[in-house]
């Protein structure tokens, strides 16, 4: 692994190339990072979250938060056939209206990446795979990178791994590193593209915020095309102000190192009014560069549904319901 | 079916996602009538003079109302009426006192929207801070003091503590409705009645509030208020059956009073302007720093007498707090006070405007240099960008006399020491801000600082239960907590 750890594969630049180069340059780095003041956070985020969002706004940002959902089952009872049924729905979420956007991806757990992949032939829809033991990780790093490799070969467009949250916490972090720079590795396709890699940190788990700042950099570091929050698999999962710390951490890694990554909020966000106060941070902190699914995404299921009755309700003028919308 | 056509995934131009006007509607404010008399003795009654004064919306310029110039005869009357009413009301149970500030605390809550837009409408404040941080506040404050009420003699002062009598108060415009409730909730708790005469730009609330006396049932005569200028404040300070006076305001008006009331009996609590210092080191927070700074002083327009006008900045890490803060500059909303995305409102009158842009001037005669975020300012109102001044020197008049306005003179320092010679350099003592992730610094730099409020990672924090006034010209007296019984109990 060391070998791997000598230069930082990852996107960095802006003199930060040797930061991973050992165990103890890599813990100044990332302890020398701003802290953060968790009431302070926790108050710009609340504020945010009081932005009114109305008219042509909303429906912008309705169709733009439709547009940036990663559609989500990931559950032991998945079969092919609910994989087909919520391929079916990302490509035309609202059948009495083919105006509505498609989702950005469906993730999926990697056995049934070539479900999806199947039925979504013919459109831009991504496939994500979370893989890497997801959602606790906790297999040998062999294990992790065969789920990986397995997911890519099945046609997985984007890889959603876990960090090992153990290891992060006992303050192993090269340890963390060296393990999503193999996993980006066993993003490699055949021809040389590579899938996107999201790394989730279970910012739940790591419980603090200076623990997520620290983690955003440690991940960006070793090569994330995206940060991502949570599994949705434990407690607390995403909330307004760990997206926001998030968010604030790839515009300063983007002003460091002229690098961009997207950020993905995963977890517990399931009405138009949550997703409207997430668009208004990414919209706040880090502007238009951001504002479109290749940079921001939801991790979501019962989202899509609340998002499309209430477009319904701006178009049609009237209150939908959920016996309007499809269970799928 | 013809394939659908589906939108693409909105693409991003400048501003795509441009918030649409949410404005909160201004006849949420109730009625407001043609013009005011005075509330004295539970009645609303005419001026004995026939001066009237004008009260205007700032983000228009459109006359709201029109209101009396209290004379010396309306002060008499006022004061007079307070005098009657003492004797029952200071004579009524605590227990039974506290019901009618929890009433009135219940009523505010109730009709919070609606005293929130008007005092929106006749101050210039955005809806956001109405709504958010003055009317919670104000009903904080009532509900705090109710509750002390019947507990005064737990509360340090010995047993039975007496209340004074009558309190004259002088309120200023900058949080017209939170101002009044800092005075009149303790002096009322404590069994004093009162006179309160609102600040001749922002009389609205103060009237509004007197209807709610009313509903609460509230005896008549305790609580009168008379609206004017100066000229009604000096009155009414300068009365001899005046027992207690509680000003809140400007220094020089502040100094005006203290000589006044001098070899006079009356108890004086003064509250003034200040300087104040938010102080980041090189180890702050520098995201939540940013918000503070920000909240420091474009909060209210930075119309706050405890407004963090002064940023001291360790030089080391000057650079990159800048440009984060010009960032964060950037995305503030400059508009519409009603508008519920407004983050800057309009600023209260054409003389405060006229001596920010004085003072703004003189920063740059002076060789600081500005700065300001494009934004586009309304056509009618007063209004004026968020600023920044770099390069700033202690000898700059940005840098010692009070703008009380969206203006920010930035400064620097090398060391901690430094630091508290710099921030403590000034006449004023109100308030300072510590940025640091040290506790142990915050604690000394705490000890170290000449001001009457002293927050730590966080700034222009209000709380009823906490002590708030100055040091130095900053004035003298408490209010809130525990220690804002005091300024209203013979002790």
């Amino acid at each position: 692994m060391s070998t791997v750890a000598a230069k930082a594969p990852g996107a960095a630049g802006g003199g930060l190339e040797d930061v991973a180069a050992s165990e103890a340059s890599l813990r100044r780095f990332l302890h020398g990072l701003p802290g953060v003041d968790a009431v302070g956070l926790e108050a710009r985020a609340a504020t945010l979250g009081t932005r009114s969002i109305k008219t042509t706004a909303k429906a912008y940002a309705i169709d733009l938060a439709i547009s940036m959902i990663d559609l989500t089952t990931l559950e032991g009872a998945d079969t092919h056939g609910k994989v087909r049924g919520l391929c079916t729905k990302g490509r035309n979420p609202d059948p009495t209206d083919p105006t509505a956007p498609r989702v950005a991806a469906i993730c999926v757990y990697p056995d049934m990446v070539a479900t999806a992949k199947a039925a979504l032939a013919g459109t831009d829809i991504q496939v994500a795979s979370v893989a890497t033991a997801f959602p606790a990780g906790r297999v040998a790093l062999p294990v992790k990178l065969a789920d990986t490799a397995d997911a890519v070969a099945a046609g997985a467009d984007e890889i959603d791994m876990v960090i090992d949250r153990g290891a992060f916490l006992s303050g192993r972090y090269l340890d963390v590193f060296n393990e999503i720079v193999a996993v980006k590795q066993a993003c490699k396709r055949a021809d040389g593209t590579s899938a996107h890699l999201k790394v989730i940190f279970e910012t739940g788990e790591l419980q603090t915020y200076d623990n997520v700042r620290r983690a955003s950099w440690l991940g960006m570091l070793a090569g994330a095309d995206f940060i991502k929050t949570s599994t949705g698999k434990v407690a607390v999962n995403a909330t307004p102000p760990v997206t926001l710390l998030m968010l604030e951490a790839v515009r300063d890694f983007k002003q460091q190192t002229g690098v961009q990554i997207g950020v993905k909020p995963a977890g517990g966000i399931k009405t138009t009014k949550d997703a409207m106060k997430y668009l208004v941070m990414v919209n706040e902190t880090l502007g238009d560069d951001w504002l479109s699914p290749h940079w921001f995404r939801f991790g979501a299921s019962s989202l899509l549904n609340d998002l499309l009755m209430q477009r319904q309700k701006l178009t049609t003028g009237r209150y939908s319901g959920p016996d309007y919308v499809t269970v799928d | 079916m013809a394939k659908n056509k589906q939108t693409e995934a909105p693409t991003p131009k400048a501003g795509l996602f441009s918030y649409a006007p949410a404005p909160e509607s201004p006849a949420a404010a109730g009625e407001i009538a043609t013009s005011y008399g005075h509330f004295i003795g539970g009645e609303f009654v005419d001026s004995s003079g026939s001066e009237a004064l004008k009260t205007v919306n700032p983000a228009t310029e459109q006359v709201l109302a029109e209101f009396a110039q209290g004379t010396d005869e309306d002060v008499e009357r006022a004061v007079a009426a307070a005098r009657k009413a003492f004797t029952d009301w200071s004579a009524l149970p605590g227990s039974e006192r506290a019901k009618y500030l929890f009433r009135i605390a219940r009523i505010i809550q109730e009709r919070s929207r609606e005293l929130a837009v008007l005092e929106s409408i006749d101050n210039g404040k955005p809806i956001r801070e109405t709504r958010d941080v003055d009317l919670p506040l104000v009903a904080a404050h009532f509900f705090y003091y109710a509750g002390w009420a019947d507990k005064l003699d737990f509360a340090g002062y010995g047993a039975n503590p007496r209340p004074l009598g009558v309190a004259g108060q002088v309120i200023p415009w900058n949080f017209p409705l939170l101002m009044l409730a800092w005075k009149i909730a303790p002096a009322l708790a404590t069994g004093n009645t009162v006179v309160l005469k609102p600040a001749e730009t922002t009389p609205l609330t103060a009237l509004r509030f007197a209807e709610i006396c009313r509903q609460a049932g509230l005896p008549k005569g305790v609580v009168n208020i008379v609206t004017g200028d100066g000229r009604t404040g000096a009155a009414l300070t300068s009365h001899p059956d005046v027992n207690k006076v509680a000003f809140t305001g400007s220094t020089p008006v502040g100094r005006a009073i203290a000589k006044q009331l001098a070899g006079s009996r009356k108890k004086l609590s003064l509250e003034l302007g200040g300087k104040a210092a938010n102080i980041v080191f090189d180890d702050a927070p520098i995201d939540q720093a940013v918000e503070g700074i920000v909240n420091g002083i474009f909060f209210n327009q930075g119309h706050v007498c405890c407004a963090g006008s002064r940023l001291l900045v360790q030089e080391s890490i000057q650079d990159e707090l800048l440009d984060a803060l010009k960032r964060r500059m950037g995305t503030l909303r400059v508009g519409d006070p009603l508008d519920k995305n407004t983050d800057i409102g309009a600023i209260n009158s054409a003389a405060q405007l006229a001596r920010i842009t004085e003072l703004s001037a003189a920063g740059e005669a002076e060789g600081a240099e500005r700065w300001a975020p494009e934004c586009e300012l309304p056509g009618a109102g007063y209004w004026f960008r968020p600023t920044l001044f770099t390069g700033v020197s202690q000898a700059h008049r940005i840098a010692r006399e009070e703008i009380f306005g969206p203006v920010l003179s930035v400064l620097t320092f090398r060391t901690p020491t430094e630091a508290v010679e710099k921030a403590n350099n000034t006449p004023y003592g109100l308030s300072a801000g510590i940025w640091t992730e040290k506790g142990s610094r915050i604690l000394w730099m705490a000890n170290q600082l000449k001001a009457g409020v002293v927050w730590a990672n966080t700034f222009n924090k209000f709380d009823p239960t906490s002590p708030f006034g100055g040091y130095k010209e900053s004035g003298y007296g408490r209010e809130g907590g525990r220690h804002g019984l005091e300024a209203y109990l013979d002790v």
